[in-house]
């Protein structure tokens, strides 16, 4: 792991990786969403509203996958103060708010024909919401941080007390009384029938390669600011 | 009595928001990157 932190390095995997990845999920997600829509077929008791199905638990997954990659990069930060780790942590920021917003929205879309109302302060709901605030505070103090010259170290505590609310979401439809039903796919199996469960697994994997080239871009955008920034430095100290 | 809700509204409004925001997400993070590493590029010479 240590290797990867070497910027040079990491450029010359991402440099073919970032676009790899991104027309990748961008190929699987088109197809795993033309099999939602038009393909898979409606729900006994759901009908045609299930096909939401197939973009919302992706959407649930990346808002939470987000979070989990800036807790984890702000750990490596903190631990081994890996130059490359602050990056990925802001790198995934942008991302994880959008699909984290996109599950909210799209959760409020599906909770509207399937519960009567599009949204309930329930536990499920509420920490979802509060993982999108955790979100704008992680952007704005990142952000605010490199405008000002402070210690991104700040930014990683707030990434990783923020991760609290990572195991909230997951047991919240578990430890509350909720509209929103419980997990359908465990470690243990799954309780969904074979046409929705290939269909959402391969919207998964999609939307997950999406999100890691997304990542890797954001890196890369990241990574060229602060080297150009280093060098008009260096020019200005020099004249 | 209830209206009956039109399903396809929802499942229609859900798709474009998502395929719209996943393609802006996209567009959005690919240019500014190519804009950063033109300009650090332009920083060298």
């Amino acid at each position: 792991m240590h290797g990867f932190a070497n910027p040079a390095r990491f450029l010359r995997i991402a440099r073919w990786l970032t676009p790899a990845l991104l027309i990748a999920g961008l190929v699987v997600t088109a197809a795993a969403l033309a099999y939602g829509y038009f393909e898979a077929p409606a729900e006994r008791l759901q009908g045609e509203t299930v096909r939401i199905l197939f973009i919302h638990v992706p959407t649930a997954w990346l808002g939470m996958a987000g979070w989990i990659t800036i807790a984890a990069a702000s750990f490596v930060e903190l631990v081994w103060r890996h130059p490359l780790a602050a990056l990925a942590a802001r790198g995934a920021a942008v991302p994880g708010a959008v699909f984290a917003a996109l599950c909210l929205a799209s959760g409020s879309l599906w909770g509207r024909p399937a519960w009567g109302t599009w949204w309930v302060w329930d536990g499920r709901l509420t920490s979802m919401l509060v993982l999108l605030f955790l979100y704008f505070g992680y952007i704005a103090l990142a952000g605010a941080i490199q405008r000002e010259g402070g210690s991104s170290r700040i930014a990683a505590i707030f990434g990783l007390v923020g991760a609290v609310n990572i195991p909230i979401i997951h047991y919240s439809v578990i430890w509350w009384n909720s509209l929103h039903q419980p997990p359908s796919l465990t470690t243990g199996g799954s309780a969904m029938a074979g046409p929705f469960l290939w269909g959402l697994l391969a919207a998964t994997l999609g939307f997950s390669l999406i999100f890691g080239g997304v990542v890797l871009a954001r890196m890369r955008a990241l990574l060229a600011e602060v080297q150009a920034e280093a060098r008009l430095r260096r020019k200005a100290l020099e004249t | 009595m209830r209206e009956a809700l039109d399903p396809w509204f929802f499942v229609n409004a859900a798709y474009a928001l998502t395929i719209g925001a996943t393609l802006a997400l996209v567009g959005w993070s690919w240019l500014a990157m190519r804009a950063a590493e033109r300009r650090r590029q332009a920083g060298r010479k």
